[in-house]
């Protein structure tokens, strides 16, 4: 029976074991071996230059690395960035929205306002935050808002200054992300034990206690899992730097899923784009032995 | 609490309703904060979009509620006007389209066979074919674009629709595996193996059992994989490269591009490519917040 059944399972796997070698697999071999390569888009490999690429990414570029003037900068600094605040943002309103709008009347509709940004595309989600952040506070409602309040206050090109640009767009990723967070801890928060809850009433915690105490240790497993999806996102990122800033101003806003694409396709330097790749892979990697880990567990 | 006066007694229940009344009146106050400052960013863009070019240029969007002038007009500008870099709308409309269809139903077949014999059959390497999937869902398409570009280039497919089917259905298969598998792995054995007596092959149990009884995973996932696509930016730029070809994304973007400040047309154009993502997310939004949550790792 079993043997009869067999060929036919190769047949079944073939296409997708092909795809999955032809446009993954392979591909991330090549660019690790490019980039230990000087090389163009003609030629790839002109000239072997061994780790001279990461010596210069880590030591003489200041788009992605510089570290020898306060504050430090470039891409890499910008990624920590994001990978610290996208997780920790987007878990914290996720949270909020998930247990306090529990049980409430109109829990389902405002779910669907924060989960809608989801459905929105990157490019589009640009264009709305591009509107957000106009400087003129007669367009931009950000700046309208906050010289409403202040009056004396000068509009801020928020998508213009070095410093606060990357956060910006790290906001634009959280109102994006937030939904995301928010469905995956409700239905965690729902599905927790009520007799726990009970008995901590009975005991007399307060509603602040039994959250600190009981409902945060109880949903750690979830927001492990969305910190590991978010640092994902924040590592990829490249679609929302690509149409909000284009990496500027200065590369205040590159990140490195970003510099991977433009010094590959804008700059033509292959070797050099593929180095910061396999930065990134590196970074990555972590997270894949991880998941590995969490799975064989499981299998 | 017994020795306690009904005086007293009143009194402090009183300030525990106090402190309950105001407890939930922060409570409400938060998550009406939190419903507006996500909801006002499409909002505005989207009032921005019903109104005239000399409006926006007048007034901010906000004040606009009070005088209610909103017409079409820019979306009829926006889809007609021939100034604006080619091809224009409609064709983006067609190409999305195009692109979109196709890239939704091949990851779907080619990911189900896969997902079937790594649940449903003994073959040795399925349960490294599954940590294969799990490794690779993670992988930033960024490091597989250039060699995948050479390759197409010796082909000669670069820029062709066959050319961005593939790699969608290739970057979109790890996934769809991953939530096939899960879902096919709760369909109970006694199924399968009465199958098997009436079946003659692994291809009449693929299509006859196990197929129809996925429907629900199957909905979700081609929701999934078709908004994933149509939202998709990055992948049209790198593997379309033709102007003729490119999707409504890359329209968006190539007008931000042009017109910084025509906000009547950018309104409009971001707009036009929400409407499919909005309404599949409002008529089928179990399948699509299920299909979103379980595809959290992918991109």
């Amino acid at each position: 029976m079993r043997s009869k059944f067999n060929w036919e399972a190769w047949v079944f796997i073939l296409p997708a074991c092909l795809l999955l070698l032809t446009f993954l697999v392979w591909p991330t071999m090549q660019t690790i071996y490019y980039s230990f390569f000087k090389g163009n888009f003609l030629d790839p490999t002109v000239e072997f230059i061994g780790l001279g690429h990461f010596d210069r990414l880590l030591t003489g570029d200041r788009l992605f690395l510089r570290i020898n003037k306060w504050p430090p900068s470039g891409a890499l600094i910008n990624t920590i960035v994001w990978i610290i605040f996208l997780p920790t943002l987007t878990v914290i309103f996720g949270l909020i929205v998930a247990v306090l709008a529990d049980g409430k009347k109109y829990e389902s509709f405002i779910k669907s306002l924060i989960f809608i940004p989801m459905a929105i595309s990157a490019t589009a989600a640009s264009v709305i935050f591009r509107f957000v952040y106009n400087s003129d506070p007669e367009t931009g409602v950000l700046n309208a808002l906050l010289t409403f309040i202040l009056p004396e206050l000068e509009p801020i090109p928020w998508l213009g200054r070095k410093g606060m640009a990357n956060f910006a767009v790290i906001f634009a990723a959280v109102w994006i992300w937030t939904g995301l967070a928010m469905t995956i801890l409700s239905a965690a928060y729902k599905a927790l034990p009520l007799e726990i809850i009970e008995a901590a009433i009975i005991d007399g915690a307060t509603a602040w206690q039994r959250f600190w105490r009981i409902t945060l240790p109880m949903l750690t497993v979830p927001i492990t899992f969305l910190g590991v999806v978010m640092i994902i996102n924040a590592l990829k990122m490249i679609d929302l730097v690509y149409v909000m800033t284009m990496g500027g101003p200065r590369g205040g806003t590159r990140v490195i899923g970003y510099s991977v694409f433009v010094e590959m396709f804008a700059n033509g330097k292959i070797g050099y784009g593929s180095a910061i790749g396999v930065i990134l892979l590196i970074l990555i990697l972590p997270i894949i032995l991880y998941q590995l880990k969490q799975l064989r567990q499981q299998l | 609490m017994t020795n306690t006066t009904p005086n007293s007694k009143n009194l402090l229940s009183f300030s525990t309703r106090l402190i309950t009344w105001t407890n939930s009146g922060l409570v409400h106050l938060t998550l009406v904060i939190l419903g507006l400052v996500w909801l006002t960013p499409s909002l505005g863009l989207l009032i921005t979009s019903l109104r005239s070019r000399a409006d926006i240029a007048q007034s901010g969007w906000w004040t606009s509620i009070l005088e209610w002038r909103f017409n079409l007009e820019n979306y009829v500008e926006v889809l007609n006007n021939s100034e604006l870099p080619s091809p224009g709308f409609k064709e983006n409309i067609i190409n999305s389209i195009i692109i979109t269809v196709p890239s939704t139903i091949l990851p779907i077949i080619v990911a189900s066979l896969l997902a079937y014999v790594i649940v449903f059959t003994k073959l040795r390497i399925r349960n490294f074919l599954y940590l294969l999937i799990i490794a690779l869902m993670v992988v930033p398409l960024q490091v597989t674009w250039f060699p995948v570009l050479s390759l197409y280039k010796f082909f000669d497919i670069t820029g062709s629709w066959t050319g961005i089917w593939l790699a969608h259905t290739a970057y979109g298969t790890p996934f769809a595996v991953f939530l096939l598998r899960n879902f096919f792995s709760e369909i109970p054995e006694e199924i399968i193996e009465s199958a098997k007596l009436d079946c003659n092959n692994h291809f009449q149990i693929f299509t006859r059992i196990v197929l129809p009884l996925s429907l629900p995973a199957l909905a979700s996932l081609a929701i999934f994989q078709f908004v994933w696509v149509w939202n998709d930016l990055m992948n049209a730029i790198v593997f379309l490269q033709s102007v003729e070809k490119y999707p409504l994304t890359v329209g968006i973007q190539k007008l931000l591009g042009h017109y910084q400040n025509e906000w009547h047309l950018l309104a409009a154009g971001a707009w036009l490519t929400m409407l499919v993502p909005l309404l599949i997310f409002f008529a089928l939004q179990r399948y699509f917040v299920r299909g979103v949550t379980a595809g959290a790792v992918k991109g």
